[in-house]
């Protein structure tokens, strides 16, 4: 039965490799991707990268994508990721789901209202709500970190909600892009 | 800088008296209310053999004692008569000016020899001499010497142990951008001679004294993630006691100063810990999903207080290490209370109590479970006692700048609530803790 089951094993093996043969007819050698290589730089679709292709590490630092934005923005007081920032980290979950050696660091940050220690609690509530938002759509969690600074590292340093609002935040920071 | 804190001098010394501690440390002194003691404390006699008089003992006891806001002493200009000895006191002339007690002294001795300060803590009103002292003192020991006198009037006249001879623990943040930089300082409780413990370009916060007032716990992020450190003051020798993954943060030892109550997310979520300091070895208090910070010690050690927004804001609860019963709410009023700390005497919390833009330093009796506010906010924080529960340390915020306040409590002397004391500092002052007295 063993010797049948193994058999059987070795005749697919043998029907898919004569199958992939038949459709590249250039036998596998070494030296054939060497040759093809100098082709690449000459096509045409290499100047126009598609912003919305976020398996593309050239679109982390285009402005014309998603992957470009790296800041998440939350209440006062919650760690609930608003409607308008779902995108920008499904373009991330994207790309680390892709590239698979991309690291990141999720920086909490809150606003000076409230105890210090509190905010350190509330950034990285912040920071964890990005992370199993990312985790779920296809990064694995070995490529992400939390780090919560409270409301010691401020973007903006002044007592009113226009800074408050840009201080209650997560920044998405990549410490390794591929 | 500078101007703002010319500015802000001048504006308060026309009714308030100033010491200048040190070049960027300014202690401003709002007068007590009426219900206060009056006291003169006149000048001391100097026969002593000094080249320089290295510091000025007289001034140094008259604001310590107005400081705590339960003593009004009588300015130095009104004072016509200056005597040194019980003898030469002339009881009528202090009885016209509504002065209840006297404080006169001489200093003797030499730069080389030491000092020696006799002093007299005398009743206008009787005539009686309640106190009469001799002190001595090293050249370069005479400011610890006058915190001491003032410590001995007071606790004369109050009945409790004085806190001038303890210190305070604070953070100053410097520069900006890529230049800022964070400080851990330790000054003298009247702001005077500050001392960097730790300098780092990340942030520093939430200091802790160890209960002989010897070592601090801090939270460090020169790691990149907050980390625990517990260090001693005079030999500087440190050691990293939390680096778990996550938050390590809110150290606060037990009142035995043999564990660390602290917040660790360790466990995924933040939550309280009690660490062993000598075995290292952690136990765990809560276990829930909100988050779990801000541990403080009863003063019998029974119980941790601590913040948490399991009710969905943040409040105050208490669990009981030993026991390891359910945490019991403590806070009910308002809807941010936060960072509580409990009186020498165990019968209230200090904390702070908020809302969305305005957060004050507000006193919770836990018997009769009533809460007051004690500051103007809007964004007040870190409160602590001074060790005698009689004064209450916070830091506050004056546009940019951070400032430490301390306001009197207690009795008398906190029905007018008026009384300040600011130190007014170069950068951002922040997070201070007073310490215990020292033993």
């Amino acid at each position: 039965m063993k010797n049948l089951t193994r058999f059987t094993m070795l005749v697919t093996a043998c029907f898919v490799l004569a199958a992939c043969a038949s459709k590249d007819p250039a036998p596998v050698e070494p030296a054939e991707p060497m040759e093809a290589k100098p082709t690449r730089p000459a096509e045409p679709t290499v100047t126009a990268v598609d912003p919305t292709d976020y398996t593309d590490p050239r679109n982390l630092d285009r402005g014309d994508s998603l992957l470009s934005r790296r800041v998440v923005y939350f209440d006062f007081d919650q760690a609930r990721i608003k409607p308008e920032y779902r995108d920008i980290i499904a373009a991330h979950a994207t790309y680390l789901g892709a590239n698979g050696g991309a690291r990141i660091t999720l920086e909490g940050h809150a606003d000076e209202r409230g105890t210090r220690e509190y905010n350190l609690g509330l950034g990285e509530r912040r920071g964890n709500a990005v992370s199993d938002l990312i985790d779920a759509q296809g990064a694995s969690a070995s490529q992400l970190s939390v780090v919560s600074y409270g409301e010691e590292r401020p973007a903006n340093n002044c007592s009113q909600e226009r800074c408050w609002s840009q201080n209650r935040r997560v920044e998405i920071v990549y410490t390794s892009q591929q | 800088m500078r101007n703002f804190f010319k500015h802000a001098c001048a504006a308060f010394c026309m009714f308030s008296s100033v010491a200048l501690a040190q070049d960027d440390v300014v202690i401003v002194i709002t007068p007590s209310g009426e219900a206060a003691v009056p006291i003169a404390v006149v000048p001391f006699a100097w026969s002593a053999e000094t080249a320089l008089r290295e510091v000025d003992v007289t001034k140094v006891v008259t604001d310590d004692l107005s400081r705590s806001g339960q003593f009004r002493t009588l300015p130095m200009a009104d004072m016509i008569e200056r005597p040194s000895r019980p003898s030469d006191v002339n009881y009528g002339t202090w009885r016209r000016l509504n002065v209840d007690y006297l404080v006169i002294g001489e200093v003797t001795g030499s730069d080389t020899l030491g000092y020696g300060i006799r002093m007299h803590l005398l009743n206008v009103t009787t005539g009686d001499a309640l106190l009469s002292l001799e002190f001595s003192s090293r050249a370069g020991g005479m400011r610890y010497t006058a915190h001491h006198i003032a410590d001995t009037v007071y606790e004369a006249l109050l009945d409790v142990p004085g806190f001038f001879r303890t210190r305070l623990v604070y953070v100053t943040r410097s520069g900006e951008g890529d230049n800022t930089e964070f400080s851990l300082m330790v000054a003298d409780a009247d702001g005077y001679g500050p001392q960097p413990v730790v300098r780092s370009k990340e942030p520093l916060l939430s200091p802790a004294w160890a209960p002989d007032g010897r070592s601090v716990a801090y939270v460090s992020f020169e790691k990149g993630n907050s980390s625990i450190y517990t260090q001693e003051l005079a030999s500087g020798q440190r050691q990293l006691v939390a680096s778990f993954k996550g938050i390590n943060g809110a150290p606060a030892f037990s009142p035995d100063g043999k564990k660390l109550a602290l917040a660790l997310s360790r466990s995924g979520n933040l939550e309280i810990y009690v660490m062993d300091l000598a075995t290292r070895r952690t136990v765990q208090l809560t276990r829930h999903f909100g988050i779990d910070t801000e541990p403080a010690w009863s003063p019998d050690g029974r119980y941790v207080y601590f913040t948490s927004d399991r009710g969905g804001r943040p409040q105050i609860y208490r669990v009981e290490p030993r026991s390891g019963a359910e945490a019991e709410r403590i806070t009910r009023q308002g809807e941010y209370n936060a960072r509580a700390s409990m009186s020498p005497d165990s019968s209230q919390l200090v904390l702070v109590h908020g809302n969305d833009n305005n957060y004050k330093i507000a006193l919770l009796d836990t018997e009769r479970n009533i809460l007051r506010t004690i500051s103007d906010g809007p964004l007040d924080e870190s409160p602590s006692f001074a060790p005698n529960g009689r004064m209450v340390l916070y830091a506050s915020r004056r546009g940019t700048q951070g400032v430490l306040s301390a306001v009197p409590i207690y009795g008398a002397a906190a029905a007018g609530q008026t009384a300040h004391q600011l130190i007014f500092a170069d950068g951002d002052i922040r997070e201070p803790a007073w310490s215990p007295i020292r033993q």
